[in-house]
């Protein structure tokens, strides 16, 4: 870890901690955007400093347009800010499309390479100040470096990163020879060095030393990560977009702790793979992204109605049909929460940053292996294929633990109708229990019935099981005080926090709650979180408002509730929010966005 | 595409398949072998007739298919005993026994119906016992072994007389209507 | 020093269940369930370390009228929960069984990618070229001008060949069996079971019901003239011009075999943690 270093320069604005500084790279295929803001977030880091990196980019396969938005913050950071303070392109090829996801103000920094033309319209007309600096001549002139280095050296020191973290970040992830290190560390420098002249850049103070080591990692990895150590040793993957990074870093990862992964057909295969490994007895899991659980549906109610435990995580993404395939949305809760024909209890969990992405995940195979029941985890682009800095979590214990059948148990069946509604399950190669598992409706040992007691008893207990199981605090994230409750779930969670933070500044106090058991509906748990709520704002990024007509199909909630809701891609941002709460907790019902 | 050229041609009808020459067994063990796998292919079947019978409310005809099925297996039995066997024997490897994909006295698999009566059953128990004969009868043709001819022979003699007892039992039962098949309803639909 | 005590040996009705058929009386199933207990006799292993998965249909209820594991799972995705099954457990016997219309039509692209992939599982298609549990609609194997109510007058679409798909798909064993024939077929089907790899057997399996006519299947049916060969090629050829009811291995050959990395554990999950460290 480097240290860092006081700050030099003398008219340095120092930024609030928790807001932090918000920089866009920008620039063509080619241009090394991506691999300059993983570096940035890298440097960053190894001076003290939490982050968030969201990639963006068009829709090309190669060659494409793309940005890589970093906010860098002294505290752990999980969503973009309102605007940002640096725009740095590389080049102008097309960034203008990127003009609503990089929001600029007069107080914003453009830097472009004078060589490559002026910048667009779009962003020239937010009054934002422009610095031209020849980043691919400065490159040029430093033989075997990459221009994407000097970009890095500019936007790092512009931050405030001491010039010795983004060398070490630099030389850590270098993978080729040792000559084209020095020579991207020269462009580095002289990054660094074209940056000095330029003023009016907030600067965060160095971060306190981490007293632990941190991470950096993606909510997708994160959510592998977290399969694997709740007991995942099985996984079956139809590649989609943004869940495929989920399923490649699973890959090598499964091998080494003794499971597989195994590549599927179509996503109608790779449900079914999942269900007829955990029959096996062993977790198992799939990940996929909407148009995948559409396909998933079918499956999901086998695993419902033969009780198999499973994982399916849903990385979500604009939608329907193919819809927005590489941008966030939270338009698959509706489908989760109800998608499936018939009476189909199921869980649905939804982790709220990337970091909860590891303990959610973790949760979620735990809750299927306890509940012998599907699971849906619902990530989104927005998580999934973003990286954050986050503090090395602990472990929280969530593991997988089945109740199993022991040879020759006398008089078993396998779906006796017991108290809890969990049954012990048999594992194939276990004597004197075996049975066979039916997606028709069964009687208790398990043959195909149609008579209607066979039917209300096995429904009565799949809906008993979810229903009596104590799912304790994590259910959901409760925080602050205030006869007003705002609630959301997934990835806007940390935006709401953000705003929810900033009406407390402004004297408003609301309470957060963060659901992170979508399914089944916690009446009590909740009723307990609104004590004293008078009432209630439900905050989400769909067209449909998908939270708040589910909530209020589930639950009394007090007062006249009110919804926010926008579909995605743009991130709901914490200053629209703030307005958003302040008024609504001012004014009472919100005018004009309410369903 | 045609009509003609969208019509299927039925396979042709394969000259049939040359008759493995019956290799008459050259021990008791091996013709023993023989009347066993017979006798419990039969039970087996009959037991097979009465359990769809049975899942097919068609009690009174599952009744008679589990009583043949117990006939057959008492035969079987008595074999076992007689030849101090606990297990069945393996058929002697690649040497033809019968023609036809089964044992002689075992009842075709397909020729059962659900809306069958007692009299459709008894034809499928004489047409199986008629064939038993018959088998033992060549057997004993070629039997090359003095004590297998004398055994074949026996066993025919038996046949015989169960051909006997199940034309007896013919006569007591009555012969169907031309329209026992008819189901005014159509089948159900399950899965 | 006494010689260890041999378990008696297992016989078929070890592995026939209480639970009576569904099926009509008369139906090829029947013969092919009592293949199927014979085969594993054959294959002397036991029944709690054997599943039998299927999908929907007819055919696909026989799992519970054996006395092994059984998977009853969706229509068409036998092959996919098989599959997942025996690459988390290797150490199990997977029989997965159907029909014509679970398998090779909703189930068609399943087959496909099982034949390729050549998991060691056994595939037993009970072909009746009808839908039996729906009341007789045309499947994948019906012939073009069988008249039914779905497709009045047939429906004109040339039949599949599953055989040589398996084949070319990269099946490592594809056999044909025929209902009428139990020991043949349980002789088969322990084949099957005892190759590595992918092993598909069609069984030719009448429908009494809908198809009252495949009772002259048993006046077809022949036994194979060649003995099985390894060569792709050879069995193509043999396959796409016999007579549709040629009886017994067409194929048996070493294509190589899908590994499951499955239970060789070198690392615990925290040992994953490096990655993520800066």
């Amino acid at each position: 870890m480097v240290q860092a270093s006081v700050q030099q320069a003398g008219q340095v604005k120092a930024r609030d901690a928790a807001i932090g500084i918000s920089i866009a790279l920008a620039g063509s295929g080619g241009s090394g955007v991506m691999t300059a803001g993983t570096l940035l977030l890298d440097a960053a880091a190894k001076a003290g400093l939490y982050g968030l990196m969201v990639r963006t980019s068009g829709p090309q396969i190669r060659g494409g347009e793309a940005a890589a938005l970093v906010r860098l913050a002294r505290v752990p950071i999980d969503s973009l800010d309102d605007g940002f303070d640096l725009l740095l392109a590389i080049d102008w090829q097309n960034v203008n499309r990127f003009a609503d996801e990089i929001p600029l103000t007069a107080a914003s920094l453009m830097i472009g390479d004078p060589d490559e033309g002026e910048p667009p319209e779009v962003f020239k007309a937010s009054g934002a100040r422009y610095v031209a600096l020849p980043f691919k001549k400065t490159a040029k002139a430093i033989a075997g470096s990459w221009t994407n280095m000097v970009a890095l050296g500019v936007a790092g020191s512009l931050a405030g990163i001491p010039a010795a973290a983004l060398e070490a970040a630099l030389s850590d992830s270098w993978k080729r020879g040792d000559e084209a290190l020095q020579a991207n560390l020269a462009a580095l420098r002289a990054g660094i060095e074209s940056a000095a002249g330029i003023d009016g850049m907030p600067k965060l103070a160095a971060g306190a030393a981490a007293a632990a080591k941190r991470w950096q990692i993606s909510g997708n990895e994160a959510a592998g990560y977290g399969a694997i150590r709740g007991g995942i040793r099985f996984v079956a993957a139809y590649p989609i977009t943004p869940a495929t990074e989920l399923l490649e870093w699973m890959a090598p990862a499964l091998v080494k702790v003794g499971g597989t992964l195994l590549q599927a057909e179509d996503e109608l295969a790779s449900v079914n793979m999942a269900i007829g490994a955990s029959y096996g007895g062993v977790p198992s899991l799939t990940a996929t992204a909407g148009p995948g659980l559409a396909l998933m549906a079918e499956g999901i109610g086998l695993a419902v109605t033969a009780e198999v435990p499973i994982v399916v995580v849903d990385v979500m993404r604009g939608g329907p049909s193919t819809g927005i395939p590489a941008k966030s949305e939270q338009s698959d809760l509706s489908f989760a929460v109800s998608g499936l024909h018939g009476d189909a209890p199921r869980l649905v969990v939804a982790p709220t940053s990337i970091a909860d992405c590891i303990a959610a995940t973790q949760w979620a195979v735990h809750l299927a292996e306890a509940l012998q029941s599907p699971v849906i985890v619902l990530s989104d682009q927005f998580m999934g294929q973003s990286r954050a800095i986050i503090d090395r979590p602990d472990d929280a214990g969530y593991v997988a633990a089945r109740l199993t059948a022991a040879a020759d148990t006398p008089d078993y069946k396998r779906y006796r109708n017991t108290g809890s509604g969990v049954s012990p399950m048999a594992i194939p190669g276990t004597k004197g229990v075996v049975y066979t598992a039916d997606g028709l409706e069964h009687t208790e040992a398990g043959i195909p019935s149609s008579q209607s007691r066979d039917h209300a008893t096995q429904l009565d207990k799949r809906e008993r099981k979810l229903a009596q199981h104590d799912y304790g605090r994590y259910w959901a994230d409760i925080e602050g005080e205030g006869d007003a409750a705002v609630i959301t779930f997934g990835s806007t969670t940390a935006a709401v926090r953000e705003a929810v933070a900033r009406a407390r500044a402004l004297g408003v106090d609301v309470r957060l709650i963060a659901l992170r058991l979508l399914a089944p509906a916690q009446p009590a748990a909740l009723a307990a979180a609104l004590e004293a709520v008078a009432r209630v704002l439900v905050v989400e990024q769909n067209h449909g408002g998908q939270l708040y007509r589910y909530l209020r199909s589930m639950y009394d909630l007090p007062g006249k509730p009110a919804s926010f809701h926008r579909p995605g891609p743009l991130p709901l941002r914490p200053g629209e929010l703030t307005t958003a709460i302040v008024e609504w907790a001012g004014t009472g019902p919100l005018g004009g966005i309410s369903v | 595409m045609t009509a003609a050229a969208r019509k299927t041609t039925k396979p042709a009808r394969r000259p049939a398949a040359r008759k493995p020459a019956l290799n008459a067994p050259r021990t008791i063990r091996e013709f023993m072998t023989l009347a066993l796998v017979m006798e419990t292919e039969a039970s087996q079947r009959y037991a097979e007739f009465a359990d769809a019978m049975e899942v097919c409310n068609n009690l009174e005809v599952a009744a008679l298919f589990r009583k043949m099925a117990d006939i057959e297996g008492r035969h079987a039995t008595q074999i076992m005993t007689e030849m101090g066997w606990s297990e069945v024997p393996p058929l002697p490897p690649g040497r033809a026994t019968w023609e036809g994909f089964e044992a002689p006295e075992t009842a075709p698999g397909d020729e059962v119906h659900y809306l069958m009566q007692p009299w459709h059953a008894l034809q499928l128990a004489l047409a199986s016992e008629q064939r038993a004969e018959a088998f033992f009868g060549r057997l004993a043709r070629v039997a090359t072994v003095a004590t297998v001819r004398r055994a074949a022979l026996e066993l025919e003699a038996e046949e015989r007389e169960h051909v006997e007892l199940v034309k007896a039992w013919l006569a007591k039962v009555p012969k169907p209507d031309s329209d026992w098949a008819v189901d005014p309803d159509p089948p159900s639909y399950t899965d | 020093m006494n010689a260890p005590t041999l378990p008696a040996p297992l016989t078929f009705s070890a592995y026939k269940s209480a639970y009576k058929p569904i099926w009509c009386p008369g139906c090829g199933d029947y013969s092919v369930l009592s293949s199927v207990t014979k085969a594993l006799a054959k294959v002397q292993v036991p029944p709690h370390e054997v599943v039998v998965v299927s999908g929907i249909g007819c055919s696909s209820r026989i799992p519970a009228y054996t006395t092994c594991y059984g998977f009853h799972g969706v229509h068409g995705r036998a092959l996919a929960a098989g599959t997942g099954l025996k690459v988390a457990r290797p150490d199990l016997t997977v029989v997965v069984a159907g029909g014509d219309g679970d398998g090779y039509s909703i189930g068609g692209n399943h087959f496909l990618h099982a034949c390729r992939r050549n998991v060691d599982l056994t595939y037993l298609v009970m072909d009746n070229h009808v839908y039996g549990m729906t009341k007789g609609q045309a499947s994948p194997t019906t012939e073009p001008d069988w008249d039914n109510k779905l497709s009045p007058g047939g429906t004109g679409v040339r039949s599949f060949h599953p055989l040589v798909i398996a084949l070319a798909s990269g099946a490592n064993f594809v056999a044909r069996a025929f209902a009428g024939d139990p020991n043949g077929t349980a002789d088969i089907i322990a084949q099957a079971i005892r190759h590595p790899g992918f092993s598909f057997v069609e069984i030719l399996s009448p429908c009494v019901t809908f198809r009252p006519e495949q009772k002259e299947w048993k006046k077809l049916a022949h036994p194979s003239p060649v003995a099985p060969t390894d060569d792709a090629a050879r069995a193509a050829r043999r396959i796409m011009t016999d007579d549709g009811f040629n009886i017994g291995v067409l194929y048996a050959g070493d294509r190589p075999v899908y590994r499951s990395s499955t239970g060789k554990a070198k690392l615990t999950p925290a040992d994953l943690e490096a990655e993520f460290l800066l």
